[in-house]
């Protein structure tokens, strides 16, 4: 029993500074609110009310979490490495693109194949995108986070090319869309009269999965070597530039399929500029999870959860969605600086918990 | 802490590694701050809170490793910080000028307007020793400044401190080398473990008095071992020619082989190739030509994870290459072999194993740590230095490469890390030892390879081994 | 005649490179400046962002496009002072920090563009004058291209000289060099190596405020959301390409703004290409330099490593 308290307490311990972190940022961006002539109390209740208390609120606000989940693994992952995948949103839409291609160009088959065909081109779209940034940096160094950007802009302009009166594109649309992917496409719902689909189940499954990947598996702990130390890794006989490549090949796996599911689950056909941030988004969910598989999911719940209220927030009391930002960029700032928090809040002096990025050498920034 | 410089004297401050000789000097230098205590300086109390208050009062400071800027020029680093300047953009030309002046007063040749990275370790030294100069300093301390010159160099530097004594200026020279310490200096302090320990002339004293002073009991100056019985060559290295980071020739056609069962140790000061043909063998840089034979087999083009099936490897840099401090002591003592069997079935690490292994290990080598999960950054740099060596045998190696095995590392451990690289000879591990503190190598080796510029100037067995010999074979002048 | 045109084109496309290159050169000054003190900044997109923002708000406010100008400039001095502390006093990753500032700005400034500017329906304060220097303005090519410009481009053009004066030839540069190579050498010199590298910071915010003057007050006349569009980080690629001096920024600036202007020309030149694809052209640019297929650049040897004071 008290094994079970000491974990439950270790566990809280872990996440006091990240929930302080929360509470800090929603004070700063009230503040910021309140400079701008609105009443940040409206604004924080539109908000909640937006999240959880309309109708479909709550599942809505699932569904808004299902790609968090995913960009938030994808980029902790990246981190644990010492790479920075800014470029998960550019992964995203490669990834969508793929998923709704085979969601809509193939007739005929039933949903078991279907869907996971979909799925894997999703995967494969997002993979093979972020390999581009992962072997310019394997093999000469160039910095992801530049590299992964411009990829992102590129992304952008390889759908709009696409979608708005190309080759992907509907030709008997009025807005530029692809065609509806087939109904064989589409991810069964779980809650009927609802949306919320199946990507849920998947995205909870993917924690586990990827926890063990990274705490138990040779690859893992290869991964964490070469981020928290590259020289001596390679010392040991690792090969930094393959675990780089892979750990983008698994990066963006995971953010192609985040891309795929938003298709098939959601909108079930993409319009050429589908993606409203969730690049940056993941990021600050990472962050705030502080890297750790388990940790994402509450994360990317309350970034799903603001994500998902800020539309009626902005309706009800005219605050622009993009408030979500402010709180993010905040949070962001008291994650990474927990002496801040300590600070504020006077807790005790912790062991110091190792940042998510080691310092890179050789890198060209 | 009690500790009286006059002025026209050298005094010189000894002690071992961690003894508290370079803290002492950092607080006099504002580097550092004091807890307790106060500095009087030409009479009165001071407080010193930066180095530019120290430099103010004309007190200089050379550091062991280096603060030069090597991008820039002489001049530029001479002068960083007192730049002389109108409108805030600078006159270089006086500044050159200056510096030549300076170096000519004091025999410190250097030519000003020569990038540092360009020049060798001995004039690098030289150029520090003109900053101090340029700020006015009448105290001038020198930290371990011997380390990385060869004999002959070291000559040079006795002869400008002389001359800057005869000028009525104060030196303090901070090292841990007994014989130095008699020659040069007109007092000498003994610090051991943050104390004072003695303060005597060295006519009033001798090494042996000495050493016994700096460790507290006596040292064991030389490891005992028995007889090598060389075996069958195991390590072979080929015209070797290896470029460094800025392709220059670090390494240039070196031949060397190490045989089953013997040490060969690699004398020569740092910088002269050591560490890329360290690196050359072990993978971690490729070599422009030549041949590298690992038992028998050509592995010149090999990864570095190939060669570690036969090889192990003690890094010249713990911190940097040796080990993950952020891991735990068990993750750093699998770092090559996490993949292997027993720690490893197929992807799945078998963590069962790795933690008796590391327990038996931990408790093999006394590493002084209370779990095994305990992270490496908070052990001492002997324990660490433990980790690595231990790591490093377990995987039962053909050949060892131990680059500077016991740097930063308290005696008890050295003893302890030289007792098992001898044992490990002597069960048949051919042992390639690179050390630039030739006590080490002159102690361990069965054979003696010099190291100077690149190349093997000569390799000497029995009683060819001896320390003038080297000395004079590590400066390239025999 | 055809001859003729495609002159007068090539002097367009001159003068149009020339323009678009502005806000690069500016903020890959600031970067320079930046890293050379030892402090990575990515953040340069989202100090652009603040300051055409910022800018535009109190030129709108005052009437006044001067008064725009300056808040520009201070605002992204401010903006970059908060890297600063995030990066100097906190030591956070300075990638984090960076990425944060540019995602607090977008947040910000899309905040505050309902409120401030969407609601507003007054008129707008124009665009910066253009000003022909006399006599020069005439000579033929170089007269359109380099002496018929606005203020910022102008301020851009003398900045490059002036930030490389003082980064090779002034103390302030020696010592900002020092503390980029070598901070514990700085500091044990008596160089305080926090203070210096504030200061670079600080500079390169404003010089990025300035470069974000570009887009509101010069070259549209009003405030769009994301209105800086990656500038910020091609500027980061222009710096790396140029090795971290300022005529190599400038000329490497050159080269991707030529290549967006040449994109978008491409279609006049009966170049079949869809325009989403000639757009990605600096994009793609900018990553083949970052990988250094056109030489690998060295960085100050200590950039992105916060230093400690022991």
């Amino acid at each position: 029993m008290s094994r079970v308290l000491g974990a439950v307490r270790g566990a809280l311990r872990a996440a006091l500074v990240p929930l302080l972190s929360v509470v800090c940022g929603f004070i700063v961006a009230g503040l910021a609110v309140f400079l701008s002539g609105a009443s940040p109390v409206d604004a924080l209740v539109a908000l909640f009310q937006g999240a959880f208390l309309e109708r479909n609120s709550f599942t809505e606000t699932l569904i808004a979490t299902i790609p968090y989940i995913f960009l938030g693994l994808a980029v902790a992952i990246g981190f644990k490495a010492g790479l920075f995948n800014i470029g998960a949103e550019g992964q995203f839409y490669l990834g969508a693109i793929a998923g709704t291609y085979v969601g809509y160009s193939l007739h005929g088959l039933p949903a078991i194949v279907h869907i996971p065909l979909a799925i894997g081109a999703g995967m494969l779209g997002g993979l093979g995108y972020a390999l581009i940034p992962g072997i310019l940096k394997a093999r000469f160094g160039a910095h992801e986070v530049i590299t992964t950007i411009m990829l992102n802009h590129i992304a952008l302009a390889i759908s709009d090319f696409l979608i708005n009166r190309g080759p992907m594109g509907d030709p008997h649309a009025s807005a530029p869309k692809t065609p509806f992917i087939q109904h064989s496409a589409e991810l069964p719902i779980l809650v009927p009269d609802t949306r919320l689909h199946l990507g849920l189940v998947l995205a909870l499954l993917a924690v586990p999965v990827v926890w063990f990947l990274i705490e138990r598996t040779t690859v893992g702990f290869r991964l964490r070597a070469v981020g928290l130390n590259q020289t001596a890794a390679r010392a040991a006989g690792m090969s930094v530039g393959w675990t780089i490549v892979l750990v983008m090949a698994m990066s963006g796996t995971l953010a192609g399929l985040a891309g795929a599911d938003e298709v098939l689950g959601v909108s079930h056909f993409m319009p050429p500029s589908f993606s409203i941030g969730y690049g940056f988004d993941s990021i600050a969910v990472a962050l705030v999870a502080r890297s750790n598989p388990w940790g994402i999911v509450p994360a990317a719940f309350l970034f799903g959860a603001m994500r998902s209220g800020a539309g009626f927030m902005q309706l009800q009391t005219q605050v622009s969605a993009d408030l979500i930002s402010v709180v993010q960029a905040t949070v962001i700032i008291f994650v990474a600086a927990p002496v801040l928090v300590r600070w504020l809040f006077h807790l005790r002096e912790k062991a110091p918990i190792p940042a998510p990025l080691a310092a890179q050498e050789g890198a060209v920034v | 802490m009690d500790l009286v410089v006059e002025w026209g004297e050298v005094h010189a401050l000894l002690g071992e590694n961690g003894a508290g000789k370079s803290t002492l000097m950092n607080v006099v230098y504002g580097l550092s701050h004091p807890d307790s205590g106060e500095i009087v300086y030409d009479g009165e109390p001071v407080v010193i809170r930066r180095p530019e208050d120290a430099i103010r009062r004309g007190i200089g400071m050379v550091h062991q490793h280096f603060m030069l800027i090597p991008p820039l020029t002489v001049a530029e680093n001479v002068v960083l910080g007192h730049e002389s300047a109108r409108l805030g953009m600078m006159d270089l030309g006086a500044a050159s000028r200056m510096v030549r002046e300076l170096s000519q007063r004091y025999g410190l040749e250097v030519d000003p307007e020569a990038r540092v990275l360009d020049l060798s370790v001995g004039l690098q030294q030289r150029v520090e020793i003109l900053k101090a100069l340029y700020r006015g300093a009448r105290l001038l301390i020198l930290d371990e400044p011997t380390a990385v010159l060869t004999p002959q160099e070291i000559e040079r530097l006795f002869e400008i401190v002389n001359n800057l004594k005869a000028e009525g200026k104060a030196v303090i020279f901070i090292t841990h080398k007994l014989a130095e310490v008699m020659r040069i200096a007109d007092q000498i302090t003994v610090m051991r473990r943050g104390k004072v320990v003695a303060t005597k002339a060295p006519g009033e004293t001798s090494p042996p008095d000495l050493a016994r002073l700096m460790v507290g009991r006596p040292v064991l100056l030389r490891v005992e071992k028995g007889p090598a019985h060389p075996g069958e060559v195991l390590l072979e290295v080929d015209g070797l020619t290896v470029e460094d980071d800025h392709h220059h020739m670090a390494v240039d056609g070196v031949a060397l082989a190490v045989r089953a069962g013997e040490i060969l140790g690699v004398a020569g000061v740092e910088g002269n190739g050591q560490t890329e043909l360290v690196e050359a063998i072990v993978g971690l840089r490729p070599a422009r030509a030549g041949r590298v034979t690992i038992a028998g087999r050509d592995m010149t083009h090999a990864t570095t994870h190939r060669r570690l099936h036969d090889l192990s490897h003690i890094p010249a840099d713990r911190q940097q290459m040796g080990v993950i401090l952020d891991m735990s002591v068990a993750d750093n003592l699998v770092l090559p072999t996490y993949d292997r069997a027993p720690f490893a079935r197929g992807l799945v690490r078998v963590l069962d194993a790795i933690r008796s292994f590391a327990a038996r290990t931990i408790k093999t080598y006394d590493i002084r740590v209370e779990r095994p999960e305990q992270r490496t950054g908070s052990l001492s740099g002997g324990n660490q230095q433990k980790v690595v060596v231990a790591r490093e045998l377990a995987t039962d190696p053909k050949i060892l490469i131990a680059a500077q095995p016991t740097r930063g590392v308290d005696v008890g451990s050295i003893e302890f890390i030289h007792r098992r690289i001898v044992d490990q000879r002597d069960r048949g591990l051919a042992v390639l030892l690179v050390s630039s503190e030739l006590d080490e190598v002159l102690s361990l080796s069965d054979r003696v390879a010099v190291i100077y510029r690149g190349r093997i100037a000569a390799v000497l067995e029995g009683d060819q081994i001896e320390r003038e010999r080297i000395g004079l074979l590590m400066a390239g002048a025999a | 005649m055809t001859e003729f045109f495609q002159r007068a084109d090539l002097v367009g496309l001159a003068a149009a490179t020339l323009l678009a290159a502005t806000p690069l050169v500016l903020a890959a000054l600031g970067g320079t400046l930046s890293e050379r003190s030892g402090v990575v900044n990515i953040a340069l997109e989202g100090i652009m962002l603040t300051g055409a923002f910022m800018g535009y708000v109190a030129a709108l406010a005052t009437h006044n496009l001067w008064f725009g100008v300056g808040v520009a400039v201070l605002s992204g001095a401010l903006i970059a002072a908060l890297h600063g502390v995030l990066a100097i006093e906190f030591q956070v990753d300075q990638i984090v920090s960076g990425t944060v500032i540019n995602i607090l700005a977008v947040g910000i400034t899309g905040v505050y563009y309902r409120t401030f500017i969407q609601q507003q329906n007054v008129a707008g304060p124009g665009t910066l004058p253009t000003w022909k220097i006399p006599f020069l303005a005439n000579l033929p090519i170089l007269g359109p291209i380099f002496f018929q410009n606005q203020f910022v481009t102008y301020a851009m053009i003398v900045l490059v000289v002036a930030v490389h004066l003082l980064l090779f030839r002034s103390v302030w540069g020696l010592r900002t060099r020092a503390c980029g190579e070598h901070p514990l050498a700085a500091e044990t010199a008596g160089i305080s190596v926090r203070f210096m590298r504030y200061g670079n910071v600080i500079l390169s915010g404003a010089l990025g405020g300035l470069g974000g003057a570009y887009f509101s007050l010069q070259q549209v006349g009003n405030f769009l959301p994301n209105m800086t569009g990656g500038k910020g980080f091609i500027a980061l690629a222009a710096m790396i390409f140029g090795k971290w001096t300022p005529f190599g920024a400038f000329l490497a600036s050159l080269l991707f703004a030529a290549s967006d202007a040449l994109g978008s020309r491409l279609q006049f030149y009966g170049i079949k290409i869809p325009y989403q694809i000639t757009s990605t052209l600096p994009y793609v640019l900018t990553i083949i330099v970052v990988a250094g297929a056109v030489g690998r650049a060295i960085a100050p040897a200590a950039v992105g490593r916060p230093y400690k004071k022991s």
